[in-house]
């Protein structure tokens, strides 16, 4: 079992999450008119072996989205704060466009 | 390397069966190969196996990190099947049925595949509907398939919890006779000895940590215990496709999860099929020694953990107590978990890849035990014409750019939903 420590709600099990995405994933500008920007979005992750930030719904709590901290080698947990407030990294995708 | 045989057996007996050979050889690695194969499952063997027996390449070696057939080959729940509707699936999954309905004959090795066949189970009229729809679909294409209504299906599985308050009323199923199971590690040992006799090398605890370049071309792998040298490299790590991948500069459509699997303490004979589940992600069949395997969902988030959460030992069983309540009265004996390289449309990818001298298998998802036959005869094929052969020809990493996704089952690109 999963703890997740919410932000609001304090440590609650994993249960009273569900599982949202890969939160490295970042939509490119509107504006934007080459099409590997968008499959790179849509398609392509960096799947790592290793930390990896991703999003949680806390459902049957404070109904908040989280950003989680989680090793996806250990199942070890790492920091959790609310999705609004994280300052997440530009995604290789996003890199590799610059 | 001796042929198995019924004179063979009889033979060894009669002296203590203390003069048997080894299955394979555990050689040290040549300098340089034409082709290496990353990873020593099912479907990496079968690739070397198919390499040297189509297509006469037998200067290869398949280097693995840990023990043949370790990884999800020892992993999974052994069920073989060709009940697909998507262009591009279903006659590939057809040809691996028809090689698995010869393959203990062609290896001379029994891989104990047993045509138990197996139900598909309705539990509405839409999807009965949607059943009719991959039935025909299948039956198009020649492969076997059958539609039961309630009482059909009430006749032939009668443990199945039929009362008015099963939380899921049993509407039918779909059928195929000749999907069954096999069994797991026989079929890993049994390409291995395959491969081995045709020449191939088999290296084992030697994990690929990097490749060698050469003037932008991959031109070999470093490995834990020294480099070698191939023209081509060819990746079947199922789970760590996306590591591998990223190692070369590659971001692939795939996501690694984490699938658990589970197995009862042995019980007399009562299901002699395989059955699945058709209101929630659950299947069971019962193997040779008894036990009931089970299988279930993904735990849902990004793993390589080879270990599940209990949350989802929890939802397994009770999907297994609401389709056969007898089951409730049954230890779990054992549970474990394998990493699936779980692809953005469920379906897999055998192709060139863009980076020269690299070749990859990998996106199995759930499936990749029943496609090992295939995956290892189209890989073969890809690998020496390097041009697709058409049983494979649509699992190509640009579908997705094209707009051609192979979305069995209608969810988008959710990897955690196929």
């Amino acid at each position: 079992m999963i703890r997740i420590k919410c932000p609001i709600c304090g440590l609650r099990n994993e249960t009273e999450f569900t599982y949202g995405e890969d939160a490295n994933v970042n939509r490119p500008s509107m504006d934007e008119q080459g099409v590997q920007p968008w499959v790179d979005f849509v398609f392509n992750r960096d799947n790592p072996r290793g930390w990896h930030k991703e999003y949680w719904h806390h459902v049957q709590g404070c109904r908040q989205w989280v950003v989680l901290e989680r090793n996806t080698l250990t199942h070890e947990i790492g920091n959790c704060e609310l999705a609004r407030d994280a300052k997440l990294p530009p995604s290789q995708a996003s890199e590799a466009a610059e | 390397m001796s042929k198995y045989s019924a004179f063979s057996v009889f033979r060894h007996a009669l002296s203590g069966n203390k003069s048997w050979g080894r299955a394979w050889r555990d050689p040290e690695p040549k300098a340089s190969y034409d082709v290496v194969i990353v990873g020593g499952g099912g479907h990496g063997l079968a690739t070397a196996y198919y390499l040297a027996k189509e297509h006469g390449i037998t200067n290869v070696a398949v280097v693995e990190k840990g023990w043949l057939g370790g990884g999800n080959t020892g992993r999974n729940t052994t069920i073989v099947r060709s009940n697909y509707m998507m262009p591009g699936n279903t006659m590939f999954y057809e040809r691996s049925m028809k090689l698995w309905e010869n393959l203990s004959q062609d290896l001379n090795y029994n891989v104990m595949i047993s045509q138990r066949g197996q139900y598909n189970l309705c539990h509405s009229p839409g999807q009965m509907d949607a059943a009719r729809r991959r039935g025909n679909i299948m039956r198009a294409n020649g492969i076997d398939a059958d539609l039961f209504d309630r009482a059909e299906v009430k006749r032939r599985l009668p443990y199945l919890d039929y009362s008015d308050n099963a939380r899921f009323p049993i509407h039918g199923a779909i059928y195929q006779s000749r999907a069954g199971t096999a069994r797991h590690d026989a079929v890993a040992w049994g390409f291995a000895r395959g491969a081995d006799q045709r020449g191939v090398d088999i290296l084992q605890q030697r994990e690929v940590t990097g490749y060698l370049w050469e003037g932008g071309k991959i031109a070999g792998v470093q490995t834990s215990r020294g480099d070698i040298r191939a023209k081509k490299v060819a990746l079947c790590v199922a789970g760590h496709s996306g590591h591998l991948a990223q190692m070369a500069g590659l971001r692939l459509p795939v996501e690694t999860h984490c699938l658990q699997a589970y197995v009862t303490e042995p019980y007399k004979p009562l299901v002699d099929t395989v059955i699945s589940f058709g209101a929630a992600h659950f299947y069971l069949s019962q193997s040779d020694k008894g036990g009931l395997v089970l299988g279930g969902d993904l735990d849902m988030y990004n793993s390589y953990a080879q270990r599940g959460g209990l949350p989802i030992v929890k939802h397994t069983l009770a999907s297994a107590k609401a389709l056969m309540p007898s089951v409730s009265r049954l230890k779990l004996l054992r549970h474990w978990a394998g990493v699936m390289d779980m692809s953005m449309d469920g379906s897999p990818f055998i192709t060139k890849t863009p980076v020269d001298g690299l070749y990859l298998n990998g996106g199995w998802c759930y499936g990749g035990f029943k496609a090992t036959p295939a995956s290892g005869w189209c890989f073969a094929h890809t690998i020496a014409t390097d041009t697709p052969h058409e049983d494979n020809a649509e699992f190509t990493l640009d579908r997705f750019e094209r707009g051609y996704q192979i979305d069995e089952k209608g969810v988008g690109p959710k990897p955690n939903a196929h």
